[in-house]
């Protein structure tokens, strides 16, 4: 019941937070431009509404999940909100794990109004909507949970800038993992041990992405579907014990 | 300072030893801020931590909430080890100039910390009505907290510390930053706890108040305890006793003879105070005031308080202590 009272009383901090709402409007605004941007390209409108909508929803939840997700424990121990929550009988691994289903929760509603707007442009273009467009708007909230697992974890160690360059940076080479094994079987001895071992340990963040499948109107099977939330999840929890072991050590100055 | 442990049960706050080391800068510079402090809070009393800023109160106090780990020594609340969930539960803590979330109303603000005790309903709705009636915020209640002004702050602070009816209330400088109102309000508040039989320890360096309000204090300087025990005793341990005296129409040559007899003169114009340490001294002063023809305007003994007490340790620890004290 503790980190369902947490996780709420931080989703009602993210609707109070200004910073939500602009991301939503831009979100909204690009999936609206994909309108006019329609008028000036030739022939696969479809695709190009299913692209821009997809990469908007992905990209601002993403800068969501980054921004707000660095904040949720270093800005409670900067403003020392911390100190009334842990005196009362709440343990740490509690704290934590509330201010990340909080922030899920508010990714999950923000995604879900992208969506609407989403089909909303679909339904008046007359754009047919296959289930996998739902897949892989749940794929894409998966990988926010991601996401805001590795804001979580650096921000219960450094401060809130390094947290977001560390994010950031895990955000980008995520997407790129796959061109980071490949680069290191061309290369022999400590290079190719170290870009394999990176491979293995960072987050495979292009397998959540199921754009080109809806673009292209591919499904995909159940199977490959659970294979996908079941990394995410299993990656997602991994994270989070390991933000709460770190969480555990420390002292609040 | 070593002292025979006794029945736990019989003190809501227990220190032992308690010692803290900060690692600090980039080559981990060891910083010991609490050294040794030992210290018990006994049931129903109101026990003030003194001590100037920096001395360590603030670490201590964290310690006991669990939101430091000390490097050595032990701490119980309730006879458990700090950090246990049973103890929280019966603790209120008002940590220094607080901070809360900004964006809660009042009332949100006091619900959301009944939900962290498990509590739920009517009955946590009653609860919050009546604490904010006894810090007097019932008017605010459906404000959010960013319109606050600081002693409001500091008022709703002191009743999300209540929310569970705590056994202990800790309370971290609670009258730091507040007007004279404020502090009167929290003084008054802090004896009703007491009289309702709760335990209140709070941190201070507004050492007046301290004097005012506590059954027993414990001085703190530079993280080590330097005194100990209750005010009167403490107060009457302190030797210094003088008088202070002010004359007018005192001649040059007359206050020449007053001068061997104090170690303190200031002038302000017609006026002379003097300072004097000794009763016999005193006698002689007044003889010459007489002889002289001048006029004696006051004789002021001054009371030994905590205050004396606090700059003597002060300066014994070679710690300087700031003009607010």
């Amino acid at each position: 019941m503790k980190v369902f009272s947490i996780a709420f009383n931080t989703f009602r901090e993210n609707l109070r937070d200004k910073l939500l709402y602009n991301l939503l409007i831009f979100a909204l605004l690009m999936i609206g431009s994909s309108l006019i941007l329609m008028r000036l390209t030739l022939g696969e409108f479809h695709r190009l509404i299913l692209d821009i909508g997809l990469g908007s929803i992905n990209f601002f939840g993403v800068l969501i999940a980054i921004f707000v997700g660095i904040g949720l424990v270093s800005k409670e121990i900067e403003k020392k909100t911390i100190y009334t929550i842990m005196s009362k009988p709440v343990a740490r691994y509690q704290f934590l794990l509330g201010k990340y289903l909080g922030l899920s929760l508010t990714l999950l509603i923000n995604t879900a109004i992208m969506a609407v707007g989403l089909l909303v442009v679909l339904y008046f273009q007359d754009v047919p909507v296959h289930a996998v467009l739902f897949k892989a708007l749940g794929m894409i909230v998966l990988e926010f949970m991601v996401i805001t697992a590795v804001a979580l974890l650096f921000s219960t160690f450094s401060s809130a800038t390094l947290s977001a360059i560390f994010t950031l940076a895990i955000y980008v080479i995520g997407h790129l993992t796959t061109d980071l094994r490949a680069f290191g079987q061309k290369m022999e001895g400590v290079g190719r041990a170290v870009l394999e071992g990176m491979y293995y340990i960072l987050p495979n963040l292009d397998r959540f992405n199921l754009k080109g499948n809806v673009t292209h109107q591919l499904d995909v099977p159940a199977g490959d579907l659970l294979m996908i939330a079941a990394y995410g999840m299993a990656y997602a929890a991994f994270l989070l014990m390991l933000a709460s072991v770190i969480f555990q050590q420390r002292d609040f100055r | 300072m070593s002292r025979i442990p006794s029945l736990a049960l019989e003190h809501d706050v227990q220190i032992d030893q308690l010692r803290k080391v900060f690692k600090v800068g980039f080559w981990g510079r060891r910083v010991t801020a609490v050294d040794g402090v030992s210290f018990e809070v006994q049931r129903g009393e109101v026990f003030g931590f003194l001590g100037p800023n920096g001395a360590g109160k603030t670490t201590t106090i964290k310690m006991l909430m669990g939101l430091i780990y000390p490097s050595g020594g032990t701490a119980t609340l309730f006879g458990r080890q700090i950090g246990d969930p049973v103890a929280k539960a019966k603790v209120g803590f008002l940590p220094e100039s607080p901070y809360f979330y900004d964006y809660l109303t009042g009332r949100e603000f006091l619900r959301f910390y009944g939900h962290l005790f498990g509590f739920f309903g009517t009955a946590l709705d009653k609860r919050i009505d009546e604490l904010l009636e006894l810090v007097g915020m019932t008017p605010a209640r459906d404000l959010q907290l960013r319109k606050f002004s600081k002693g409001m702050l500091q008022r709703v602070g002191i009743a999300q510390a209540l929310i569970n009816d705590p056994e202990l209330v800790i309370l971290d400088e609670p009258m730091s930053g507040l007007d004279p109102i404020g502090r009167k309000e929290v003084r008054d508040l802090i004896l009703r706890l007491k009289e309702t039989g709760k335990t209140v320890m709070f941190s201070s360096h507004i050492l007046h108040d301290a004097e005012l309000l506590c059954d027993r204090v414990a001085m703190i300087m530079k993280g080590k305890l330097v005194a100990c025990g209750h005010v009167s005793e403490l107060i009457a341990g302190d030797t210094t006793h003088e008088v202070e005296m002010v004359i007018d129409r005192l001649l040059p040559e007359a206050l020449e003879r007053i001068r061997p007899l104090t170690n303190k003169v200031v002038l302000q114009g017609e006026r002379v105070m003097v300072v004097l340490s000794s009763q016999q001294s005193v006698d002689q002063a007044i003889d010459v005031v007489r002889s002289a023809k001048a006029k004696l305007v006051a004789l002021t003994p001054h009371k030994a308080s905590l205050e004396d007490l606090f700059i003597r340790k002060a300066t014994g620890a070679q710690q300087s202590v700031e003009a607010r004290v």
